[in-house]
């Protein structure tokens, strides 16, 4: 159980926020007229209601501690894979090759993050299960589309399993004279992080929807647009500049940070999207009212997440 | 409880979203007709109906399969099966009688007329029973149902399931045409099924 005051503070403002929006939404539901409108009303709606629940499980898991927080981020990563896996055409021959994915490569490798073992936790994916996964594939002796069949189970485990575990791996860093003799600090590491990427995500969406004219990829995704990166990027910039108090890092640093997090989940959105649009499809999953699956709601998070480790762990500790 | 645990596991693996497309889950007597490609399409096909619905819907299975230790209880405590004989078929043990006291005792049945699973994509040509039923009971509703994706969570042959998302498509109810041949109708519901897949 973890009752650092600061990150009471934190969760106070994710109040406030979901407050104002619930309220927003309301106005906006009240006012729309527009068959169009209410469409996007609706979703926002929706939305809106999906982010008290994330931000409740998320805030619950935090709070628990360490394994709370494996616990969340596991099943997370096994629902993201779970839909990535389902959009990726297998065969017949990949069915042992997927138990192995599933059920032992992924509680394993978030076991090692369990017992902080960083040795087996940085290579068991990126190594051993690349190796292991064609190994097991070409035992079933189907050669058809095989190396494309195999290179998207190791992509799965790689983006849904290990980039995503690097977000509750934070939780294992010391940070000295910050978390090595506090180490429940490190909650609020994780909540930096994730805050900034799902701040960036819906304020390029309002500044996109207020002002967004150009198109950033056309062809992949009309809705990101120049106009809400850059809108959305500052802001989600100078929210995460103003939690440096919370963090180890000076207040330039913080943002530095945050720019660093906002153009990698930015990314992250950008090519999980064009995975989608290959393969027809709107959304991953619909686990998430309004969202999506899970894979739609933490693609940035997966691309953010080691980049924002690895600088904060060559850097701060 | 058992089947409260299993409808939950199996949700956990596949998501099973049902997905309404031609009718809605409503009261009445019905035939439920799907693909079947795997040994979990009962449960899927079951656990998505809404448990008012699923008390009075027995599935169809076979005796050899359905008789025995897990599954026998299974077969007998949870889904209330109604089983009929594929081997030994006689005079005696007509495979249509069960399934034609279960209709007169009003209950729905969830019936799989390739009458075995098959390997994947293709839906095999259906078995004659279905038309039997239909001419039997004309009233009753035939719903078409596509269980989409359920044959890579347990392929035929594999004990271990993997998940992967699948869905439960429940297509627009047919009837029996007046006059409509034996043939006629069984290539009708077929390609009711069919028409529910997703375009490849």
């Amino acid at each position: 159980m973890n009752l650092d005051p600061d990150l009471l503070k934190l969760f106070g403002g994710i109040l406030g926020i979901l407050v104002t929006a619930s309220i927003i939404s309301a106005v906006l539901k009240a006012r729309v007229t527009s068959e169009k409108g209410r469409k996007v009303v609706e979703n926002l709606v929706s939305r809106t209601n999906a982010w008290w629940v994330m931000a409740a499980l998320f805030a619950t898991a935090i709070t628990l501690g360490k394994s709370a927080t494996l616990l969340m981020f596991a099943l997370a990563s096994f629902f993201a894979l779970r839909e990535f896996i389902t959009l990726t055409p297998t065969r017949r021959g990949d069915h042992r090759t997927l138990f192995w994915a599933f059920f032992i490569i992924l509680p394993l490798h978030y076991w090692t993050l369990w017992i902080w073992w960083y040795g087996l936790f940085v290579l068991l994916i990126p190594v051993y299960a690349y190796l292991f996964i064609p190994m097991r594939s070409a035992l079933a002796g189907d050669t058809e589309r095989f190396l494309e069949r195999t290179s998207k189970v190791q992509w799965g485990l790689m983006v849904a399993v290990y980039f995503l575990s690097y977000a509750p791996a934070l939780m294992m860093l010391e940070v000295p004279g910050w978390s090595d003799e506090h180490p429940e600090r490190n909650a609020r590491l994780i909540f930096f992080l994730v805050f900034v990427v799902q701040i960036s995500d819906v304020m390029q969406y309002v500044w996109g929807k207020l002002c967004g004219k150009r198109p950033i990829v056309p062809k992949l995704s009309p809705n990101k647009t120049v106009e809400g990166f850059i809108g959305g990027g500052l802001s989600a910039t100078l929210f995460g500049g103003a939690l440096w108090w919370a963090t180890p890092f000076s207040p330039f640093a913080a943002a530095g940070l945050a720019a660093v997090i906002v153009v990698m989940g930015f990314f992250g959105g950008l090519v999980m999207s064009a995975i989608k649009r290959d393969r027809g499809v709107k959304d991953y999953g619909d686990l998430i009212p309004g969202h999506g699956g899970v894979m739609d709601r933490v693609d940035s998070l997966c691309f953010a997440a080691p980049v924002f480790f690895h600088i904060v762990r060559w850097a701060y500790s | 409880m058992i089947a409260r645990a299993l409808a939950f596991f199996t949700r956990l693996l596949t998501g099973g979203t049902p997905r309404w497309r031609g009718c809605l889950p409503e009261q009445k007597q019905r035939i439920y007709f799907a693909n079947h490609t795997s040994n979990l399409d009962l449960v899927l096909l079951w656990s998505a109906l809404p448990s008012s619905i699923r008390c009075r819907t027995r599935p169809v299975g076979a005796r050899d399969y359905w008789s025995f230790g897990i599954r026998g209880m299974l077969a007998k405590d949870v889904f209330n099966a109604v089983l009929i004989e594929r081997k030994q078929v006689t005079r005696s043990s007509n495979p249509l009688a069960p399934m034609l006291d279960a209709l007169r005792a009003g209950d729905s049945l969830i019936i799989f007329p390739e009458g075995t699973r098959g390997p994947g994509a293709e839906i095999a040509e259906f078995k004659p029973g279905l038309y039997h039923l239909a001419k039997g009971h004309p009233g009753i509703e035939f719903v078409p149902v596509f269980i989409e994706n359920l044959s890579r969570v347990l392929p035929k042959g594999e004990i271990l399931p993997v998940p992967i998302l699948c869905s439960v498509n429940f297509g627009t109810p047919l009837h029996l045409e007046p006059g409509e041949s034996k043939p006629d109708f069984l290539t009708r519901a077929r390609a009711a099924i069919v028409s529910l897949q997703p375009p490849q």
